[in-house]
Order: structure tokens, then C-alpha cells, then sequence
């Protein structure tokens, strides 16, 4: 009998009547952990180790999960799936972990992902390509890949990731499952591997909305060692998805989901936003209102540029400690400067490099009131926008890319200038620091797609309320993957 | 030098020490010789780790702002100023530039040099962080992270000193400032207080309130002791004034050099253009936070006397004489002992005497600091009370006082017992008379040959006095007595 293809309640039932042990479950997921590193190439590092905990009244106690490996982890190998921290083992755990550690849970895996967070293909780990369940010719999206791989494989249901632009938003949704980031700082980042730290986010995957809110009410806290958390003690998520919150009013946004702008639209970027509006019909059964809402396209077509110029220039500041001096492989060189260029030109992909010589550039005097300062500009712009959408709306709700997961061959991160706004939107959710679940909402030629709702910040349990009315009308609640087989 | 000005700017680097952690993380902020012994994960720049702003380190900073008349902002800022170095282990240096604006900005500092009192304008103090101190061997280096992240103060002048003993003269006033407020022990000795130095030379004839006229601006970069600041301004001002005098000084391009104390000159280190780029942005990880005026009033009524103050105190109100005001003050220590003598109702005259003369002396040979002397302001009491009712004569006080001292006793010991005798003539003359003229049989028979007598008049004299007759001096006044019968 397989358990770990169940939700985190159901599960917990199990253990507490004792048809199951913690231990069991443990041994399930390792042994789906070696099976899916064969066929996705998803962890960094598999607990092996592992043993069952304590099942006591909370949800998550004695339940496996797994660990994205930007966290930092106590004794156990965390790399931020880079060269240049391979063989680090940090001496404390990041402050998310911790917190589920206290409800119980079980750490079975260390997933991969693009270098530090900084990709969203899956292909620029440092132990190689992550590939997608569904079909393994094609992504799995990513920052966030191998957790997003590994739970729509059942190996248990849930692992954490990270989300600067759409890390685990995306990933999710080329998945088959949930992916949610929560309102900035409701989930310290202490000890989470910093990429640009205004736009970082901690959050989870998981199969169903439900199993999300349980793991970020468990996540979640202010935390001194972080100053930008903030108090959510009177925020619970879990016991708000079937309160009735009396507020029913959504929106998409004209410009992105409309067909009418995709002139050359392949049938695949037709079939998935009919896709979409047939899923706004479901929200209108549930008596929800769902309005379209204009936001000037100038300002849309910005949000790819001001991500790029804000995240790069947080990030070659932020992964400056990577010197090879006091952690990871030591450079060779006569000197501290030579010895720093040899760790920092053998340990990164060149994608990182790449963003690195952008970010310096966008920060140089010269350069910085034109490039750095004007992003952070636009992207108060764009933040004021959605705000001022919030005003009259309890959340967004928009397709995320524009179909199923993407082919392994021949991706770049270069993006299609027709549907770039598709693709990068949900970095907005970044910008604002705004809650943004992803849940599915279909498939397109056997491979799932999905959809996108952002609320406004602190408003995670409307947020995730609608989620879960939408989610409660369709079939996609607990999807395992399922290979799609060529012809 | 009378054709020609030195222009000469300051920045002053100050660890804030009196705080119990750092900057940014929870190590605590103490000096150790334990290397890396003082460390949290984000002093080492460890992935993950994050900056937590140390509220009391933000106060002190407003306070030294305040000092120094600055203007003080309406919210908290942080910048990161980028660039690699083994020191700086997270690849940039948390600090604060002038824009957004830092603690204070704009303010001046009045002090004295020379008799006369100066003032220099203040372009900004700010906080930031320390970095980790370096140690150079033959082959290898050793980094050691114990300052990593201690709080600094960085204060940045105007360049409105002329020469180096005035530049010198507002560096011990700072040093006193920061001591009095209780901000920094501002110790050199322990590398505390490190300064930058520029200096320039324009022709005495021009307007000197026209910064065009400043002359080419020479950066000397981390001069640890006042001793070198100062020597390294003249050094400077005489290497730019043989260019001037040689026709040269205009060639000169604006440059960074090093003040190297074994050869006491200072040595090229780079050009302008050579400077780098450092990047600076907003700390993304510290949100801006509000100073609120309610904060600002307590920091400002919070600021403790300062040695100016305390000086003028000792003049008028303890009618002290400058230069005993000026020995009280010039050491936050001393001054503190000073003050708890006054406030265990000691005589201020009385206490500053024993305080200027004796006891400065008593630590000068000891070459002890007021902090682990033994005699504290309530043991100095018990000698001062001692001669107020007359029981000890003031020779005997010193005496007391370096018994005392040596031997760690406290000195009501030495009081009671067996220094606490009666020496005055005309005491032990009087108790003298009156024994004799009681015992006239006994004195006949004395004078009959009877000389063993003696004693038992000074067993006599002591049986009044309870033994605290001087021995020696009962027997020479016996005899005088004795003499006269």
C-alpha cells in the first residue's frame, strides 16, 4: 500500500489511528526519492538516514517533506545546487525549517534547483537538469524544480522552495500541483541563501491548497533574526478556507489574458487561455464576481526589464560572500583577488555570471540612475497599480505562461518577445510582496497547466479561500504525475 | 607657511564600545584576544544569515550626532557599499551615505586648542559597520573576525584644521566627548579609533571660502594614533610645500597615500581615477524605520555631563582653580572618582587635593588606571573624615593612605589601631600635668631616687588615653614635667 500519494490530513488520520508509522512513511518516500532521482534527477541529496518522529496532534508530525537546497540545513549538505557550496554544511538551520521541525516534521531530501534560485529551466543545477514527471523530454520550470518534481511524483506531499520572480509559482503549475509564495515576510528568510532579497519569498509545493495552508501556518512567524518578518499570530490559513470571508469580487487583467493580443497565437496558447476563461466560470457558478481590469501596457511590458535590473543588482551584492575564504572550495592564486576569481570563475554556471556582469553594471554610478534607480521606480509604479486594483478587488486571477511545460531542448531563458508579459507576470506578485498561489487548472495535450491568484499583501487568507473555492470545482485537488507517452 | 594654508579634513572612525552586541548580529561587542572567539554566522558572512539593526547602537549614534550638532534624520537607512576585500566577508560593508541622510549631518564641534576655542564643521557622521582585522605573516595571512561587525562611527570634517596639533587637538576633544557620553572607551591603543586624513595647500592670499582655491586634496589612509595624524599632516604639508616651492604642485594629480610610521613619511598608494566604484544601494534586509521625536527628546536629555561642563562646575560652583578642574577632567575616570567623592559629601577642595596631588601621583608610579585602584572614593573618605574630627594628624593621613594602598586594608584599620594615637604635644601636656599634680607623693619619691617610677607615670598616661598616647612623646614630655617639679 502507498501512502505518499495522499494529502497531509488524510495521512495524519492514518498515523494517528495507526494503520501506518511515521517510519513506514519515511521509508516510502526514501525509497520514491531514489526512484524519481532516477528518472528526474531531483535532489541534491536524499536523507538516507531519515528515521519517523513523534506523531502527536499536529497535522504534520511524523510526515516526510522535502527541503529545497537554498535552505540552510543543519548538518546535512546544503548548496544552493551550486559549484561553489558543494561540499558546505552549514552549522545552523534556517529559521523555516526549525519552525517545521517543531510541528513534527520529517526531512527526507535536499531538492535541486537553478543555481541559487537564479533560473527558471531547471538546467543550471550544478548536479544537472531536472526534468519534468509528466513528460521527461520537458521542464519542470523552475527555481523550485526538483521540489516541484518530486511532489507531483508523490514522493510526499510537500517540499519548500523559494520564489524571487515566479520560482515556485511556475514550477507548480508545469507540475500539476500548487505552488504558494505568501505575503512578504510572513515566512522569516533567515538562512534561506539570499538571492535579490526584496523580491525573496519562502514558500511551499504542494498537491492541494489545503496542504499548503497547513505547511505555511506551520512556516510561518516573525522572527527577530529577520527584521522584515512580521507578526502573523492572528493569521490562520488553514481554518480560513471554508470561512465564509463574505468577498467574492476578482479581476484579470485585459492585457495579459486577453487572446486579442496574441495576434500569432499558436493553437497551444489558444487552447490554454480558452482554458483559462472556462475556469473563470467556475468561480461565476460559486457566485463570484470576475471583472477585467485595464493596466497600461507600457507598464506591463516593463516588469520583465525592472526584474531583471532589480534582481541582478541585489544579487551580485548578495552572493558576494561567495569568495571561497571562509566556506566552499578554496581558489588557487597568489593573492586573495586571484584566489576569489578562480573560486568565483570555477564554482558558477555562466547564466549567473551573465546576471552578475548586469547587475554590476546596472549599479555603476554612471549607470545607476538610469537603470537601477528607474527600475525601482517603475516598480513602485506597477506595485501602486495592483494596489490600486486591490481597492476594488479581493484578488487577481491570471493564466501562468502561456500553455504546459516547455521542451528541454533548445530553451533558453531568452524570452518571446509575444508573450513575454505571460511568461514573467507573476513577478509582479515579487514586486508587491503580495500572496500568490498557483493551483492547476487543466491540461493541454496530456501535460497539466495552470493559474494563477494574487491577492493583496496581508490578505493570505482571502487569497487562499478563493483558491480553494476554485480548486473544490475541479478534478486536480491530489494529481500525481503521470508520464504522457509519445507516439 | 605665511604665503601659504593648509587645508586639512578629518575622518574619525570610533568603535562604538558600549554596547552589548553588535551592529548587526548578536556576538557581543567586547575586545578579545581569543581570535574568533566573538562570532556569530553573519559576522563571517555565512549564506543565509541576515542584519538585525542593534537599537542601542543606533541611540548612541543619534546621540553622538546631537554632540556634535548635527541634524538628525527622519528615518534609518542603511546602505551596502560594495567591494572585496578578506576583511569584509560578505562582500560589502553595511554603512550609511549622505543620501538618504545618515544619523547627522551639518553640524560643528567647538574646541580648544592652544587656550582658544576653534570650531570645525561637521559634513556628516554616520553608522556602520567594522570589519575583520587582518594579520600579515611571511607566507600566509590569518583573518580574525572578533571586530567584524562592531559598531563605527565614522565622523567626517570639513577641512578646516591649519596644521597638525590643531587637527590633534580636536582628536583628543572628540576622544574626551565620546568617553563622557558613555559612547566609546575610544581606546587607541586597542585600535578603536582609526582616521583617514586629507590635506591641501592654497595661497594665503586667497579666498579660502571658495573650495576652488583648496589646492589638490591628498588622502592618508588609516592612520591608527593621534601621534600620527599629526605627523603625518606636517610631513604632508612639507612634501606639498617643496612642491609648491619647486614649482611642481599643480602636476600633482589627486591621490590616496599611506602614512608608514617606520620611515615617518607617507608613500603613493593610488590615483583618483584608480578609486573604485562602490555601488552603494539601500540595504534591501533593514527596513527604513521612523526616529520619532519622543526618542530624540530621551536620547537628548539622556546625554551625560560632558568634561566642558563638568570643568565649569568645578570653577564656579566647587571654586577649584582651572588647572585642577583641568587635571579632573582630562580623564572620564578620574573625574567620575572625583565626583562620587563629592557626592559621599566629601569637601570638594578636599577631595580634589587629594584626588590632583596624591592620588594621580600614587597611579603615575603605580602605572595603574583610577578603574583598579584600590582606594576608592569611600575608603578616601574614612582618612578624610579621620582628620576633620582630629583624630589623625594629615602626615598620618598619608601614611594611612599608602598602608592602605599597599597592603589593600581598608584604611579605618589602620585608624582605630595602632595608628590612631594621640601626637599632639599640648594633649598629651595637658593629660600629663593633670596625672602629676594627682600623684605628689609618688613624684617625691621619684626624686628620692625612686626611678623606676617612671614607668608607672606612664602606665598612667596610658590608662587615661586607653593606649593611644604616643609613647615616645609621653616619655620625652614625662621627663620635661618631672623635670620642672
Amino acid at each position: 500500500m502507498a501512502y505518499m500519494d495522499k494529502g497531509i490530513l488524510e495521512l495524519h488520520k492514518l498515523l494517528k489511528k495507526g494503520e501506518v508509522t511515521s517510519d513506514e512513511l519515511v521509508r516510502e518516500s526514501l525509497e520514491k526519492s531514489h526512484e524519481v532521482q532516477a528518472s528526474c534527477n531531483a535532489f541534491v541529496t536524499i536523507l538516507d538516514e531519515a528515521k519517523g518522529k513523534e506523531v502527536t496532534d499536529d497535522y504534520l508530525s511524523g510526515i516526510p517533506y522535502g527541503i529545497k537546497d537554498n535552505y540552510s540545513t543543519k548538518g546535512i549538505l546544503s548548496t544552493g545546487s551550486s559549484n561553489t557550496l558543494k561540499d558546505y554544511v552549514p552549522f545552523f538551520s534556517a529559521t523555516a525549517v526549525e519552525n517545521l521541525a517543531r510541528h513534527g516534521a520529517v526531512p527526507v531530501n535536499k531538492t535541486a534547483l537553478d543555481e541559487f534560485g537564479m533560473g527558471g529551466t531547471g538546467t543550471t543545477c550544478h548536479t544537472g537538469v531536472v526534468t519534468n514527471p509528466w513528460d521527461h523530454t520537458r521542464m519542470c520550470a523552475g527555481s523550485s524544480s526538483g521540489s516541484a518534481a518530486a511532489v507531483a511524483s508523490g514522493v510526499y506531499p510537500y517540499a519548500l522552495g523559494s520564489d524571487t520572480g515566479d520560482s515556485i509559482r511556475k514550477p507548480a503549475a508545469y507540475c500539476g500541483i500548487v505552488g504558494y509564495k505568501p505575503t512578504y515576510g510572513m515566512i522569516s528568510r533567515y538562512g534561506l541563501f539570499a538571492f535579490a532579497s526584496s523580491l525573496d519569498h519562502c514558500g511551499v509545493l504542494t498537491r492541494s491548497v489545503e496542504d499548503a495552508a497547513i505547511v505555511v501556518d506551520a512556516m510561518k512567524g516573525i522572527d527577530p533574526k529577520d527584521m522584515t518578518s512580521w507578526d502573523s499570530s492572528q493569521v490562520h490559513l488553514y481554518d480560513s478556507l471554508d470561512k465564509d470571508l463574505g468577498r467574492k469580487k476578482i479581476c484579470t487583467i485585459k492585457e495579459i489574458c486577453s487572446l486579442e493580443n496574441y495576434p500569432n497565437a499558436s493553437a497551444e496558447l489558444k487552447e490554454h487561455l480558452e482554458n483559462f476563461q472556462k475556469t473563470l466560470n467556475h468561480l461565476k457558478d460559486l457566485g463570484y464576481t470576475v471583472d477585467e481590469v485595464s493596466i497600461d501596457e507600457q507598464l506591463l511590458k516593463a516588469v520583465p526589464s525592472v526584474y531583471v535590473v532589480l534582481s541582478c543588482a541585489e544579487a551580485t551584492s548578495n552572493l558576494s560572500n561567495l569568495t571561497g575564504i571562509v566556506f566552499g572550495p578554496r581558489g588557487e592564486g597568489d593573492n586573495y583577488v586571484d584566489m576569489i576569481k578562480d573560486h568565483r570563475t570555477k564554482g558558477f554556471s555562466s547564466l549567473i555570471k551573465r546576471r552578475f556582469v548586469i547587475g554590476s553594471y546596472v549599479l555603476q554610478k554612471e549607470n545607476q540612475e538610469r537603470y537601477f534607480r528607474n527600475a525601482q521606480r517603475v516598480r513602485r509604479l506597477i506595485v501602486d497599480r495592483y494596489k490600486e486594483i486591490f481597492k476594488d478587488y479581493d484578488a487577481v486571477i491570471l493564466p501562468v505562461g502561456s500553455g504546459p511545460a516547455k521542451k528541454l531542448e533548445g530553451s533558453t531563458d531568452i524570452l518571446d518577445e509575444n508573450t513575454q508579459i505571460l511568461e514573467e507576470h507573476l513577478q509582479i506578485g515579487n514586486f508587491g510582496g503580495f500572496p500568490s498561489i498557483t493551483i492547476p487548472d487543466g491540461f493541454i495535450g496530456g501535460l497539466p497547466v495552470g493559474i494563477n491568484i494574487t491577492g493583496n499583501c496581508y490578505n493570505d487568507e482571502l487569497t487562499l479561500h478563493i483558491a480553494h473555492d476554485l480548486e473544490s470545482q475541479m478534478n486536480y485537488k491530489d494529481q500525481i504525475a503521470k508520464e504522457v507517452h509519445h507516439d | 607657511m605665511t604665503k601659504y594654508l593648509a587645508k586639512i579634513g578629518l575622518e574619525m572612525h570610533c568603535e562604538i564600545s558600549k554596547t552589548k552586541s553588535k551592529v548587526f548580529s548578536t556576538a557581543p561587542n567586547t575586545y578579545s584576544d581569543e581570535p574568533n572567539s566573538c562570532v556569530q554566522p553573519l559576522d563571517m558572512g555565512f549564506p543565509g544569515t541576515l542584519p538585525v539593526v542593534n537599537k542601542e547602537a543606533v541611540r548612541l549614534a543619534l546621540m553622538a550626532s546631537m554632540i556634535t550638532n548635527c541634524t538628525q534624520p527622519e528615518y534609518i537607512w542603511f546602505e551596502r557599499k560594495n567591494y572585496y576585500y578578506p576583511d569584509l566577508p560578505k562582500g560589502y560593508q553595511i554603512t550609511q551615505e549622505t543620501k538618504p541622510i545618515p544619523v547627522g549631518i551639518y553640524g560643528y564641534v567647538d574646541y580648544e586648542y592652544k587656550g582658544q576655542m576653534k570650531r570645525v564643521r561637521i559634513n556628516n557622521i554616520h553608522l556602520e559597520e567594522d570589519s575583520a582585522s587582518l594579520d600579515h605573516y611571511e607566507t600566509t595571512s590569518t583573518i580574525d573576525y572578533n571586530r567584524s561587525g562592531v559598531p563605527l562611527l565614522e565622523l567626517v570634517t570639513e577641512p578646516d584644521f591649519h596644521s597638525g596639533e590643531e587637527a590633534m587637538a580636536f582628536l583628543e576633544h572628540m576622544r574626551s566627548v565620546y568617553q563622557y557620553a558613555g559612547i566609546s572607551d575610544a581606546d587607541t591603543k586597542k585600535g578603536q579609533v582609526r582616521c583617514d586624513v586629507n590635506v591641501s595647500i592654497m595661497d594665503a592670499s586667497l579666498d579660502e571660502s571658495n573650495p576652488e582655491n583648496w589646492g589638490t586634496k591628498v588622502e592618508m589612509k588609516n592612520v591608527n594614533s593621534f601621534g600620527g595624524v599629526r605627523d603625518a599632516i606636517n610631513y604632508e604639508i612639507e612634501r606639498q610645500l617643496e612642491l609648491k616651492e619647486n614649482g611642481t604642485y599643480d602636476e600633482m594629480p589627486q591621490q590616496t597615500r599611506r602614512w608608514d610610521e617606520d620611515t615617518f613619511s607617507t608613500i603613493y598608494m593610488r590615483s583618483k581615477v584608480d578609486a573604485l566604484d562602490y555601488k552603494y544601494f539601500v540595504e534591501p534586509n533593514i527596513p527604513k524605520f521612523k526616529v520619532t521625536k519622543t526618542w530624540l527628546d530621551e536620547i537628548a536629555s539622556s546625554i551625560p555631563k560632558l568634561a566642558s561642563e563638568r570643568k565649569q562646575t568645578y570653577i564656579h560652583e566647587y571654586q577649584l582653580s582651572e588647572y585642577d578642574a583641568n587635571v579632573l577632567i582630562k580623564e572620564k575616570a578620574i573625574s567620575d572618582y572625583f565626583e562620587e567623592c563629592i557626592r559621599l559629601g566629601m569637601d570638594a577642595k578636599t577631595a580634589a587635593n587629594w584626588v590632583t596631588v596624591t592620588i594621580v601621583g600614587e597611579l603615575n608610579k603605580e602605572d595603574l588606571s583610577i578603574e583598579d585602584f584600590y582606594l576608592t572614593p569611600a575608603y578616601l573618605k574614612q582618612i578624610t573624615d579621620a582628620i576633620k574630627e582630629g583624630s589623625i594628624s594629615s602626615k598620618q593621613a598619608k601614611e594611612i593612605f599608602y598602608k592602605a594602598c599597599e597592603e589593600k586594608k581598608e584604611p579605618k584599620n589602620y585608624i582605630s589601631k595602632d595608628n590612631a594615637q594621640i601626637s599632639d604635644v599640648s594633649v598629651l601636656s595637658t593629660i600629663i600635668t593633670t596625672i602629676l599634680d594627682h600623684n605628689s607623693a609618688q613624684i617625691e619619691q621619684y626624686k628620692n631616687g625612686k626611678t623606676n617610677l617612671f614607668d608607672y607615670f606612664v602606665g598612667q598616661v596610658m590608662k587615661e588615653t586607653r593606649g593611644k598616647a604616643n609613647p615616645v612623646m609621653t616619655k620625652e614630655i614625662l621627663m620635661k614635667e618631672l623635670a620642672k617639679r
